[in-house]
């Protein structure tokens, strides 16, 4: 008999941790991103019991509030064999904070170390459980990939959404001005020191549109909204993608 | 309490620690030597130097370079022994031998160049490495406009951490070791270059 | 309701000009900083930090065992160590210092301790002339104000800024060029190097096991001022230590690239006390002061203990989408940045300027080029966690408090959270065509100042899933009323 761990690691069984914000706001996000996990041979189930990682309590200091929604994510995903969440922030928040969150409860630590093992950024699965870069899309348009903060520095992921996104037949890549800086986004940032956060925002739009890309393609819909809501709010004709939509168009 | 027994009381309650307890010892020393020849020394050395390198073959050149370096300007000059031993301390307008502190300081400050040894070069990070003694002042590398420090191939080491392999503690040899990577500068205006602010605009270093 | 910190925030993101000076010296100081650690060029840059964080952690965490022995090292050579508990105490040690040698002209090299204690105002009142001598330094000490940046003070000022000054305050001919400019205060300072009784500096390290003083630089100022004055005081907080000479192998390696891009900068002196028996130049009198001023409060705090790791390199600034924003005096206290953001509560205390730490968005770029490792976004988090515990202990009906706890309510009940969105939607539905909305009421209002919101999605993925997954179609009525009206 396989030893759990890597029967788990070996199963072809997922489990979609879409997010609250990609299940009340931007579903298609989660579809697309079930139809790739699908196309390259997975089993994608969905639990109904889930709702949010914390985030957004710990992010605001509310440890205790967010402690609590993470024992609860821990109970539904207890086990799951591999856990696919179309945002790195969400993945880090569950793969390095819960640790934290539990730091007095060496119980509900382990478990959340343990979890943490089996909790993939979307794109972090794809190319190095999965080991695939081309998932067979096309999408012809120039576009831009913005790094999101929390994939790029708490998991590093910088280079396997370029892997999957130069496999896209008939799309350019065309990267932009210092982006690895920040959209400005950061949560409750946003609206707490809005003034601060719409100037970040505001060197990011304007990275985006030099690139002359159609385009802006991320790994978060966070960071997406964010984005997108400013490229509105100027009447800007860039379109802005999640990774996995433009990975389920052919 | 006086500030002495009340910051290490602080630090001792903070820390959970007990008086007089020892500690255990700190991770190893991070030191890699590279096995570089003396000529990819010399040439990482020049590479790397922020100043101009000029390596000598021979005595005769090496004063000549000098002779040129300090050209009309009166020069102050180090008590180094090679210094010495080379005859530099002889050529037209070099002052050595001061010991007179009021009379040295006034010399470094009216001079147009100084000329001292150096007790190693570093090829990488370019710099060299001047301890204090009887026979170097910090003062001559230090006030005048121009500095050419002269020293032997073999005295050329690899890195940092063979600086600090052949001298673990400075503080055993001298009241100063200076770390001299290149002329006086600064970018405090706009990050705009400018050299010679408080120091040297030019260091010449002439490797025999 | 804005803080004092929110209003310095708004007046900086007005200043056009001045953002724009910040962004490319900043920009300047990360683009160097890059090319010097580069894989191809220091591929042992992570083995470094690694390395570094660990010398740090094991002195921190022995730190009474290390103050001991430098006292007893400095003082073998002949130097003297004086403790200060507090900024008073500091301020006070120097001044008897400068009254036991008769000396009325110190000459300064920059040190952040001294400016966290305010040392030039306390001398002056007391009839001591304190110079600053780095450039940068001097030129905010002639316009009164404190360092922009912890490593380039006056990074803020362009070229005719300090050309008016000049004028104003030295009566030099106007002349904009920085070459020249520089050549004015070096006339100016080398009189008062010369003239001075006194050397104050900083330490960048202070080394246990030698006694000595580590200070790197590019100017000559620090030597200038180590060097020629009788009496040399080193004014270090008790942070700085480390071990021993040879752990400089590591630290002067990050140092200068995490600082100003360079692998070596153009100075670093190793100073272990008074002038030697046969030595000419060089200070009769040597004075260390080791300042604590709340650093034994923070080393308190295991959790955030780290902060005093810090070597004060300013990486963290020049990367930080905030500091690029909103420049150093926009800070409260002496650290700017990302570093002042952690460093600032704890020294002042929670409830000094509660905004500070919420003033980021946790894009962690400051951790990513911190040369010691200090997970400075976590040290945000704790610091947020801390500071809400305090607001909540003060007053039981904080609004956010309370929504937080309803929201975590929320979030465990599942068949709740599914019976918000779907109601949420369909009282939504009612009211527009699931744009994206461009006023928003109360909470959101700071959102769509600028920027337009989302609309919930018609149905969730959970709705859609459901749909997709059973052929009995588990749909709900408001949005087959909305397909049925699609239709």
């Amino acid at each position: 008999m396989l030893p759990i761990a890597l029967e788990r690691f070996m199963s072809t069984r997922v489990s979609l941790f879409v997010t609250c914000l990609v299940d009340q706001f931007f579903p298609r996000i989660g579809l697309a991103m079930s139809d790739v996990l699908e196309r390259v041979g997975y089993e994608c189930e969905f639990r109904r019991d889930q709702t949010c990682c914390g985030q957004p309590a710990f992010n605001s200091g509310f440890t205790g509030e967010a402690r609590e929604v993470a024992r609860y994510f821990l109970k539904t995903f207890e086990d799951a064999d591999h856990i696919i969440v179309p945002s790195g922030s969400c993945s880090s928040m569950i793969r390095h904070h819960f640790a934290d969150l539990f730091h007095k409860d060496t119980g509900a630590q382990k478990a959340a170390s343990e979890l943490g093992t089996r909790v993939y950024e979307f794109t972090e699965f794809l190319t190095s459980v999965a080991q695939i870069d081309d998932v067979g899309a096309r999408y012809e348009e120039v576009v831009t990939f913005h790094d999101s903060c929390h994939a790029l520095r708490e998991l590093g992921i910088k280079s396997a959404p370029r892997r999957l996104l130069e496999n896209v037949r008939g799309l350019e890549l065309r990267e932009m001005k210092r982006v690895e800086e920040c959209c400005g986004f950061g949560g409750t940032f946003s609206v707490k020191l809005s003034e601060l956060s719409s100037d970040m925002l505001n060197g990011k739009i304007q990275s985006i549109v030099a690139t002359g890309a159609s385009s802006v393609i991320g790994l978060d819909a966070s960071c997406l909204m964010h984005i997108e809501g400013g490229l509105r709010r100027r009447g800007l004709p860039v379109r802005t993608l999640h990774l996995a939509e433009v990975l389920a168009s052919r | 309490m006086p500030d002495r027994e009340q910051v290490l009381s602080n630090v001792r309650s903070a820390l959970g620690r007990r008086v007089g307890q020892p500690a255990p010892d700190p991770p190893p020393s991070r030191i890699v030597v590279p096995q570089w020849s003396r000529e990819e020394r010399i040439r990482r050395f020049s590479k790397n130097f922020r100043g101009e390198t000029f390596v000598a073959p021979s005595a005769d050149e090496a004063r000549d370079f000098v002779a040129e370096k300090i050209d009309g300007y009166e020069t102050i000059a180090s008590k180094d022994e090679f210094l010495c031993d080379l005859g530099l301390v002889n050529l037209p307008d070099v002052r050595v031998n001061v010991d007179d502190p009021h009379e040295l300081r006034v010399l470094c400050a009216v001079a147009g160049a100084g000329l001292t040894g150096a007790t190693y070069a570093i090829a990488d990070p370019g710099a060299l490495a001047v301890l204090a003694s009887n026979e170097e002042e910090r003062l001559i590398s230090l006030l005048p406009p121009r500095h050419v420090a002269v020293l032997p191939a073999h005295r050329v080491l690899t890195s940092l951490d063979e600086l600090f392999a052949v001298l673990p503690d400075p503080a055993l040899e001298s009241s100063s070791l200076v770390l001299i990577g290149g002329p006086s500068r600064t970018g405090d205006i706009e990050m705009s270059l400018t050299l010679g602010v408080h120091g040297p605009r030019e260091v010449y270093v002439v490797i025999i | 309701m804005s803080t004092a910190f929110q209003k310095e925030i708004h007046v900086a993101l007005g200043d056009l000009k001045l953002q724009k000076t910040i962004t490319t010296a900043t920009d300047r100081f990360s683009e160097k900083r890059l090319d010097v650690v580069a894989p191809n060029v220091l591929p042992e840059y992570q083995e470094l930090r690694d390395q570094a964080h660990h010398i740090k952690r094991h002195t921190i965490d022995h730190l009474d065992y290390y103050l001991e022995t430098v006292e007893a090292r400095v003082q073998s050579r002949g130097g003297h160590v004086v403790w200060c508990a507090d900024a008073e105490a500091a301020v006070n040690a120097v001044i008897a210092i400068a009254r036991k040698h008769d000396a009325k002209l110190a000459v300064k090299s920059k040190s952040m301790v001294s400016e966290e204690i305010h040392l030039n105002d306390a001398l002056e009142k007391n009839g001591i002339e304190p110079v600053e001598t780095d450039l940068g330094e001097y030129i905010q000490q002639l316009a009164r104000e404190r360092p922009y940046h912890i490593v380039a003070p006056a990074l803020h000022k362009t070229r005719g800024d300090v050309a008016d000054l000049f004028v104003e305050k030295l009566g030099v001919e106007r002349n904009e060029e920085p070459e020249e400019l520089t050549q004015v205060a070096r006339r100016v300072l080398r009189r008062k190097f010369l003239n001075a009784d006194m050397g104050i500096s900083g330490a960048n390290f202070v080394v246990a096991e030698s006694g000595a003083v580590v200070l790197v630089e590019n100017e000559g100022n620090i030597r200038m001022t180590t060097s020629a004055p009788r009496i040399h005081v080193a004014v270090a907080g008790i942070e700085k230590l480390i071990p021993r000479a040879t752990d400089l192998a590591v630290f002067l390696k990050l140092l200068g690239r995490s600082g100003s891009g360079q692998p070596i900068t153009s100075y670093t002196s190793f100073l272990s006390g008074p002038r030697r028996d046969g030595e000419i130049n060089g200070p009769d009198e040597f004075y260390l002061l080791l300042v604590d001023n709340g650093r034994t409060r923070v080393l308190a705090d295991k959790e955030k203990r780290q902060t005093l790791y810090c070597i004060r390199c300013g990486a963290c600034s020049n990367v930080c989408p905030v500091y690029r924003r909103i420049g150093g005096h926009s800070y409260p206290g002496t650290y700017s940045g990302p570093i002042g953001a952690i460093l600032t509560p704890q020294f002042a205390g929670l409830g000094h300027e509660p905004t500070l730490p919420f003033a980021s968005s946790l894009c962690g770029a400051c951790g990513e080029v911190c040369p010691v490792k200090i997970d400075i976004p976590r040290m945000l988090l704790a610091l947020r966690r801390d500071i809400k515990k305090g607001e909540a202990r003060e007053n039981r009906w904080l609004p956010e408090k309370l929504a937080f706890r309803g929201w975590s309510w929320v979030m465990r009940r599942p068949r709740v959270f599914e019976w918000a969105g779907f109601f949420a939607q369909a009282f939504l539905s009612g009211q527009d065509d699931h744009s994206w909305v461009r006023t928003g009421p109360a909470l959101l209002a700071p959102w769509t100042a600028t920027r337009d919101f989302p609309p919930l999605a018609p149905r969730s993925f959970r709705e859609l899933w459901r749909a997709r997954q059973s052929s009995s179609g588990w749909i709900p009525t408001h949005a087959a009323r909305k397909q049925k009206k699609d239709a």
